[in-house]
C-alpha cells in the first residue's frame, strides 16, 4: 500500500503540472475549455490526495510500523484516537495534510467561483496548484510519508507524550486549514492584478474565504494556547513562542482585510491597501508554515533537521518579489474611486484600526526574525523575549480594544460632534463606571490592566447601545416583540451584528489576559506531606503522594509507563475549596545503557498538570517529584542488575511502592489566576459572532428576473 | 508492488484523465463553452457594485434610525447614495444593451 500512497504524489505532482499550463493557457489564448480542465485538475487533485491521505490514515490504526512515520510517531500501546491524530505528528504526515487541506479548500472555492470571474479564477487555480504541486514536490523529493524499513519493526516508539491531549489532535488540522484558506484570497488575488480585474467582483467573491480563514487560523490558534495552558508544565497560554507568532501574523493582516475590505466595497478606496493585506496574509501563512517544517527556530513544535528550509525560503521569495512586482505594475488600475469624507467616520475608525493591526504585525515579526536575521549576520544566537513582546504590544492591544467600542458608534461616511457626544455617552458612562468600581476595589496600582478593563467596558457600552436603539428600530417597524425584534435585527444585518459580537468577545478574551497576566499569584517550593503554603488567598497542602502504573491505570491515556504525584487540598478561609492531582509521567526510552528498569522510565518526562478552573480564578498546580532520590535509585539500580523482560515491571512497583511509603520531597509550581476562563469563552464568543457574520443571509439567494425588467425594477427601487 | 495496488494506480489513473479532460471532448464534439450565457466581466462587476451600494442605502437608513446620523446628514448621504446607485443602474443597462458602461460618474 506505500507504493499506492507514493503512486498517488507523483499523480499528484502531474496533476498539478498539466493544471497550471491548462489553466495559463486557457486563459491567454481564451479557450474556455482548457480553462475548465484547469480547474478539475484541482478537484483531480483532491480525489488522489484524499486516497494517498487515507492510505497513511489506514497504516496507523493497522499499526504497520513498515511505513518509517508510523514506526517514528505511534505504537500498538497507543489509544485509537490519538493513533488516528498522530498522522500530522510526522513532518511527513502534516506536509500531507497540509497538501490535502489545500487541495480541498481549493477544489471548494474554485467550485463556488466556477460561472464568475472565468479569468482571475483561471489564473487563481494555476497558483493554487503552484502551492499544491510546491508540497507535493516537498514529499516527493524531501519527506516522503510513505517511505517504509522492512522488515517492519515489531513496534513503534509511540506518540510524543505531549501530544496525547484532545483539543492538540484538533489544533493542527483547524491551523492548516486557517493556512490554507489564506492561499485562496492570496491565489484571487494575484489572479485579479494578472486579469487586471482589481474590481468589486472579486472582493465579493474572496470575502467568505478570507473569513473561513481568519475563524479556522482563530480557533487554532485558541486551541494552541489551551493546550499550553493545560498540558506544558509552565503554567501559561502564550509564551510569544515563533511558531505562536507565526500564526498570529497572518491572523492580523487577515482581521485588518476584514474591515478595510467593507471600505472598498462601500467607497471603492483602499484598493492597494486591500490587495497588500491579501498577498501579505498567504505570504505569512506560508512563512508560518516554514517555521514549522523548516527546523530553523527551536521550538516546541518545531520538528529537527533544516532539509525544507531551502525550498521554502525560495518559495518565499517567489511570491514577495512576484506580489511587488504585480501591485506596482498595476497601481493606475488600483487607484482609489473617492477621498475619506470626515476624519470623525466609521471608514476613518476602520483605517486607524488596520493600522494598529499591521503595527502589531511588525513588531512580531520583528522579535520573531530578528534572532533569525542577527545570527545569519552575525553568526551569534539572539532571542527576543515576552518582556519585549509585551512592552510594544500591550499598548497597541489597548488601542484596539478600544477603537472596536468607537467604531459601532460612529457612522459610515461622516458623522456630527454633536451626534457623536450623544452617542459616546454611554460607552463612557460605562467605562467610568467600570473604572470607579475598579478603584474602589483596589486594582489602581495595575495602571495598564485597568486601562483594558475600561476599555472593555467602553465596548460593552457602545454594542449594549447599538443592540437596544437597533432593537427599537425594528420593534418600530414591525412591531414586533422584544426577543423577536432582536432575531430579526440580527438575521437581516448578520455582517454588522455578527462583527458586534465578534468585539465583545474580543473585550472578553482581553479582559480575561489582562487580569491573569496581572494580578497572577505564583509559587514554586518544595514540600513534604503535611506542609502548606499560601498562594493569593489560598492555602495549598502537600496531603499525600500518589503513583501509578502503566496504561491500565492510566485512565488520561498519557501512555507513560510510571506516574508519580501528589494529592494536594486547596482552601480559603479555612474552607476545602478543590483537590488538585498534579503529576510527572515517566516514559520509556530507546537508550539501553540506562538498564531494563531505568529505560523503562528514562525518557523525557511530562509535566501532567491539574487544576481546579473557576468563573473567577484558575488554581493550577504542576509537580517535579524528586526520582533521583536515593531510596528510588537504589531500587532502580537493583532492577538493572537482576531484572530482565516483563519482570522489570515489578521494579516499577517496588519504585511506586517505596514512593508512597517514603515520599521525598518534592518541587511544586501553583498559580492562582484570576479570570483564565474568560479568555476561552471570549473565544467561544467571537467564534459564534463570526459565524452569524459570515452565514449568508436569505436575501442573497439569486434569482431569475428578465435583464430589462430587473433594472426597471431597481431603477425604482433606488427611488423608493 | 501487487497486482491489487497496480490495478487501483491504473483505475486511479482513468479517473483523472477522465475528470480533467471532459472539458476536452465535450469541446472537441462541438458542444458550447463552458462560460456560453454567463454574465459578462463587466456586468458581473456592475452587480456586485449595485449590490454593494444598496447595502449602504440600508446601510445609511440604520445608522439614522440608529442616531448615528442627523436627518440633515442622512438626507445629504442618501441623496448621494441613490444617485450613485442609479449611475450603476444605467451602467447596467447600457451593458446589457452592448453599449458599453458608459462615461465613469
Amino acid at each position: 500500500m506505500a507504493s499506492l500512497g507514493f503512486a498517488c504524489l507523483l499523480l499528484a505532482l502531474a496533476v498539478c503540472v498539466y493544471g497550471i499550463g491548462a489553466s495559463i493557457y486557457g486563459v491567454r489564448s481564451g479557450r474556455v475549455e482548457f480553462s475548465e480542465s484547469g480547474r478539475r485538475a484541482v478537484y483531480a487533485l483532491a480525489a488522489i490526495l484524499t486516497v494517498a491521505f487515507a492510505v497513511l490514515e489506514i497504516a496507523f490504526l493497522r499499526n504497520d510500523f513498515g511505513f518509517n512515520t508510523v514506526a517514528d510517531t505511534s505504537s500498538r500501546t497507543t489509544p485509537g484516537f490519538y493513533r488516528a491524530a498522530a498522522v500530522w505528528s510526522s513532518q511527513e504526515g502534516s506536509l500531507l495534510l497540509w497538501a490535502w487541506l489545500l487541495s480541498m479548500w481549493s477544489s471548494l472555492a474554485l467550485f463556488l467561483t466556477r460561472r464568475r470571474m472565468r479569468d482571475v479564477a483561471a489564473y487563481a487555480t494555476a497558483v493554487l496548484l503552484g502551492f499544491g504541486g510546491f508540497f507535493v514536490a516537498l514529499m516527493v523529493f524531501y519527506a516522503n510519508p510513505f517511505a517504509t524499513t522492512r522488515p517492519a519493526p515489531a513496534e513503534g516508539a509511540g506518540l510524543d507524550p505531549l501530544l496525547r491531549f484532545p483539543t492538540m489532535m484538533i489544533h493542527p488540522p483547524m491551523l492548516y486549514s486557517g493556512y490554507t484558506l489564506c492561499t485562496i484570497p492570496f491565489a484571487f488575488g494575484i489572479g485579479a492584478l494578472l486579469a487586471r480585474r482589481v474590481d468589486a467582483e472579486w472582493i465579493k467573491a474572496i470575502r467568505r474565504f478570507a473569513f473561513a480563514a481568519w475563524l479556522f487560523l482563530g480557533v487554532g490558534i485558541l486551541l494552541g494556547a489551551r493546550w499550553s495552558y493545560s498540558e506544558l508544565g509552565w503554567g501559561g497560554y502564550w509564551g510569544w513562542d515563533a511558531v505562536e507568532n507565526a500564526s498570529l501574523m497572518p491572523w492580523l493582516t487577515g482581521t485588518a482585510f476584514l474591515h478595510s475590505l467593507m471600505i472598498q466595497e462601500k467607497r471603492g478606496m483602499l484598493k492597494v491597501w486591500n490587495v497588500s493585506l491579501v498577498l501579505a496574509t498567504g505570504t505569512l501563512a506560508v512563512m508560518g508554515t516554514f517555521l514549522v517544517r523548516s527546523g530553523v527556530l527551536n521550538s516546541i513544535h518545531a520538528f529537527g533537521g533544516a532539509t525544507l528550509g531551502v525550498p521554502f525560503v525560495v518559495l518565499i521569495g517567489v511570491l514577495i518579489a512576484g506580489s511587488i512586482y504585480l501591485v506596482v505594475s498595476r497601481r493606475d488600475m488600483l487607484r482609489s474611486e473617492h477621498r475619506l469624507d470626515s476624519l470623525l467616520s466609521r471608514e476613518a475608525m476602520f483605517i486607524a484600526n488596520n493600522l494598529v493591526l499591521v503595527g502589531l504585525c511588525f513588531v512580531i515579526f520583528w522579535g520573531t526574525y530578528f534572532p533569525l536575521i542577527s545570527e545569519a549576520l552575525t553568526g551569534q544566537e539572539a532571542s527576543v523575549g515576552p518582556p519585549w513582546f509585551d512592552r510594544y504590544t500591550v499598548p497597541l492591544a489597548l488601542v484596539l480594544v478600544l477603537l472596536s467600542g468607537i467604531g459601532p458608534v460612529i457612522a459610515w461616511r461622516r458623522a456630527t460632534l454633536a451626534n457623536a457626544r450623544r452617542n459616546f455617552l454611554m460607552p463612557v458612562c460605562t467605562a467610568l463606571i467600570a473604572l470607579v468600581v475598579l478603584l474602589v476595589a483596589g486594582i489602581g496600582d495595575k495602571p495598564l490592566a485597568l486601562a483594558m478593563f475600561c476599555c472593555a467596558a467602553f465596548v460593552f457600552g457602545s454594542v449594549a447601545q447599538e443592540f437596544v436603539r437597533g432593537t427599537r428600530v425594528r420593534r418600530a417597524i414591525a412591531g414586533e416583540s422584544p426577543p423577536r425584534a432582536l432575531l430579526s435585527l440580527v438575521r437581516r444585518n448578520r455582517r454588522r451584528y455578527g462583527g458586534y459580537i465578534v468585539h465583545v468577545g474580543m473585550a472578553v478574551l482581553f479582559i480575561g489576559v489582562a487580569a491573569s497576566s496581572s494580578f497572577q499569584h505564583a509559587s514554586e517550593l518544595s514540600l513534604s506531606p503535611g506542609q502548606s503554603t499560601r498562594v493569593g488567598a489560598y492555602t495549598v497542602r502537600y496531603v499525600r503522594p500518589t503513583a501509578s502504573l502503566t496504561p491500565a491505570y492510566d485512565r488520561a491515556h498519557t501512555g507513560s509507563t510510571l506516574a508519580l504525584g501528589a494529592e494536594v487540598d486547596v482552601s480559603r478561609h479555612g474552607r476545602h475549596v478543590a483537590t488538585l492531582q498534579p503529576s510527572e509521567g515517566y516514559y520509556a526510552s530507546q537508550d539501553p545503557s540506562q538498564g531494563s528498569v531505568g529505560s523503562l522510565i528514562g525518557g523525557q518526562p511530562v509535566s501532567h498538570v491539574s487544576m481546579d478552573a473557576g468563573v473567577t480564578r484558575d488554581v493550577w498546580s504542576a509537580i517535579a517529584p524528586n526520582i533521583e532520590a536515593p531510596v528510588l535509585q537504589r531500587i532502580i539500580k537493583a532492577g538493572n542488575a537482576d531484572l530482565t523482560g516483563e519482570d522489570t515491571l515489578v521494579a516499577l512497583g517496588y519504585l511506586a511502592r517505596a514512593y508512597l511509603k517514603s515520599p521525598p520531597p518534592a518541587q511544586f509550581h501553583f498559580i492562582v489566576s484570576p479570570l483564565v476562563m474568560w479568555i476561552w469563552v471570549g473565544g467561544l464568543i467571537v467564534f459564534g459572532g463570526g459565524l452569524i457574520a459570515v452565514w449568508p443571509a436569505p436575501s442573497t439567494v439569486r434569482r431569475r428576473v428578465g435583464a430589462r425588467a430587473g433594472a426597471r425594477r431597481d431603477r425604482a427601487l433606488a427611488r423608493a | 508492488m501487487n497486482v491489487v495496488v497496480f490495478v487501483l494506480i491504473l483505475a486511479l489513473l482513468a479517473l483523472v484523465v477522465a475528470i480533467v479532460g471532459a472539458p476536452l471532448r465535450r469541446r472537441a464534439h462541438g458542444a458550447a463553452p463552458a462560460d456560453e450565457g454567463l454574465e459578462s466581466p463587466l456586468e458581473a462587476d456592475l452587480a456586485a457594485a449595485r449590490d454593494a451600494k444598496y447595502q449602504e442605502i440600508r446601510d445609511a437608513e440604520m445608522d439614522y434610525r440608529t442616531g448615528k446620523l442627523s436627518l440633515e446628514d442622512y438626507e445629504a448621504v442618501d441623496a448621494g447614495l441613490r444617485a450613485e446607485a442609479i449611475e450603476i443602474l444605467d451602467r447596467i443597462e447600457r451593458a446589457e444593451g452592448g453599449g458599453g458602461p458608459g462615461p465613469e460618474a
